[in-house]
């Protein structure tokens, strides 16, 4: 086993993996927790589709991909959120509307230009290989900058997820704080999901905060836990792949479907325990 | 001077105007009864007293000290709040944020109100419970110490007794009006369940969009807008 994992950490690509994946499923748990408990869940799916979309439009017209896509990810974060805001159309349909349309215009760029090959299979369920240095210097700055937030504004944070009416109606600018979770969000998704993949990079996002929300009760244990549970299922998760030789993205997927049914069954277990003891 | 004074008030919701020329003042220690269909503009106006959508026309000026951010707001609850793992005392000593400003943690001056208003409330032994294990009617207890945390003059509460049963509602009311009679607090409370809420209300003001009534109880009990709202039914005591 131990042997396996340093044979795993000497190839430089599977370190930068590690690197990465470590950093961006700690964000991820971060902003899941305040997205999930706002109902929001669905926008990390929704983005990863934009995401997918603009990375096909930027491979068929050679732009950089990250260059490219992070800003359309974010402008697609910020419509999302004022959508759902002004309550015309609701956020979920809002969310299947341009996640549908960002795929719709990828699938036709890639079958136009280079046809459905790896790469594009690669977007869709991630890869292991595509991780570059730049990949890890930016998601170091990400995870920084969501530490910050979620550090130094934690009380905010907490007011604005719990309550944004009574936040906003006791001088809390609730609109920065949600654009701010929109726009980590959106960086955290484009830079995960070409190692998650575009249809599993959601899982980051819902998986540990649901997780933790079946055992925990007050919001500082759901988001500690949180942080914790996204760490260790992406460990295990990597490690398994690289053993059993299956994608990284669907086998951290796998390991966080283990913590749910794990924690669900312990709470279902204490909920029995509990009514014995009566 | 009074806390609240509206002259002439225009609000508008989705640039259609639902407010129009409203008066009415709200001095320390009243307690007033918001009113009224739906539809008539109750929502619009807490909007309005909050400094969360600005006048069409007239004004809203605070007086006596009052900042509009040192209102104890208790909104309607929300779904996503139904099932949301939060302890009571991390959500009551929220209501402390206004007063903090940039700074990012809690202090013990906040800590101490936060516990002050638990035990205001007589939630104390909830203290550590999370909030939705709860029943409906500590749920609201907890939002109403949070309120507090946030205001020392004035609750404004939306809905206070909605999705609460008859024995929950009564024993809500008793603990406002204590605060309203014994703290000092001075309350604007919207509602539906009117015959119960005038009952404990100082001053009633009704929303309509062709005559609307503000004034005293008394005086409202003997109003027209009364007898089509109460159905004629009202004790005149």
């Amino acid at each position: 086993m131990i042997d396996m994992i340093v044979e795993m950490m000497s190839y430089p690509f599977m370190v930068r993996a590690v690197v990465v994946g470590v950093l961006v499923s700690l964000c991820a748990a971060l902003l899941g927790v305040s997205l999930v408990l706002k109902r929001y869940s669905m926008i990390g799916d929704g983005l990863s589709h934009v995401g997918f979309g603009a990375m096909a439009v930027a491979t068929a017209f050679n732009f950089a991909p990250l260059a490219f896509s992070i800003p359309v990810v974010i402008l697609a974060a910020f419509l999302l959120l004022r959508i759902s805001e002004s309550s015309k159309i609701k956020g979920d349909s809002a969310i299947a509307v341009i996640s549908t349309g960002a795929l719709a215009l990828g699938v036709i760029t890639v079958s136009l230009t280079t046809g459905m090959n790896t790469d594009v299979s690669s977007y869709m369920f991630g890869s292991i290989l595509s991780m570059t240095d730049g990949d890890v210097v930016l998601s170091v700055v990400l995870c920084l900058c969501v530490l910050v937030l979620f550090i130094f504004f934690y009380t905010k944070i907490f007011a604005v997820t719990f309550d944004e009416s009574f936040a906003k109606a006791t001088g809390t600018k609730t609109g920065i704080y949600n654009s701010l979770i929109a726009l980590l969000t959106a960086v955290t998704v484009v830079l995960g999901m070409r190692m998650m993949g575009a249809l599993l990079i959601s899982a980051l996002i819902i998986f540990p905060a649901l997780t933790s929300m079946s055992l925990c009760k007050t919001f500082k244990s759901v988001t500690i836990c949180s942080v914790i549970l996204s760490l260790v299922c992406f460990l295990i998760g990597v490690t398994a792949s690289y053993g059993l030789n299956t994608p990284t993205g669907a086998t951290v997927v796998a390991a966080n479907i283990m913590a749910l049914a794990v924690f669900k069954l312990v709470s279902l277990l204490k909920i029995r325990l509990f009514r014995n003891r009566i | 001077m009074s806390l609240i004074s509206c002259e002439n008030l225009c609000l508008a919701y989705d640039d259609k105007e639902v407010i129009s020329n409203l008066s009415f003042q709200v001095n320390r220690g009243d307690m007033l009864c918001i009113v009224g269909e739906n539809g008539s503009g109750k929502t619009t106006l807490i909007k309005g007293l909050l400094g969360l959508i600005s006048p069409v026309r007239g004004s809203i000026t605070m007086g006596d000290g009052l900042k509009q951010k040192e209102i104890g707001y208790m909104p309607q609850q929300t779904v996503a709040q139904k099932d949301f793992p939060a302890s009571v005392f991390e959500i009551v000593i929220s209501g402390c944020l206004a007063s903090r400003g940039i700074k990012p943690f809690y202090g013990r001056k906040e800590k101490n109100l936060a516990i002050e208003n638990i035990k205001k409330l007589g939630i104390e032994e909830l203290k550590n419970r999370c909030y939705h294990e709860l029943s409906g009617g500590q749920q609201q207890r907890v939002l109403l110490a949070r309120a507090l945390c946030a205001t020392k003059t004035i609750l404004l509460l939306d809905e206070p007794v909605a999705a609460l049963d008859p024995v929950a509602t009564d024993e809500l009311y008793h603990v406002i009006e204590d605060l309203n009679k014994k703290e000092n607090i001075t309350v604007i409370m919207v509602s539906h369940d009117i015959k119960c809420s005038i009952g404990h209300s100082t001053h009633v003001l009704h929303l309509q969009e062709e005559g609307t009534f503000f004034g005293t109880v008394s005086e409202y009990k003997h109003s027209s807008q009364a007898k089509r709202f109460l159905g004629g039914c009202c004790n005149h005591d």
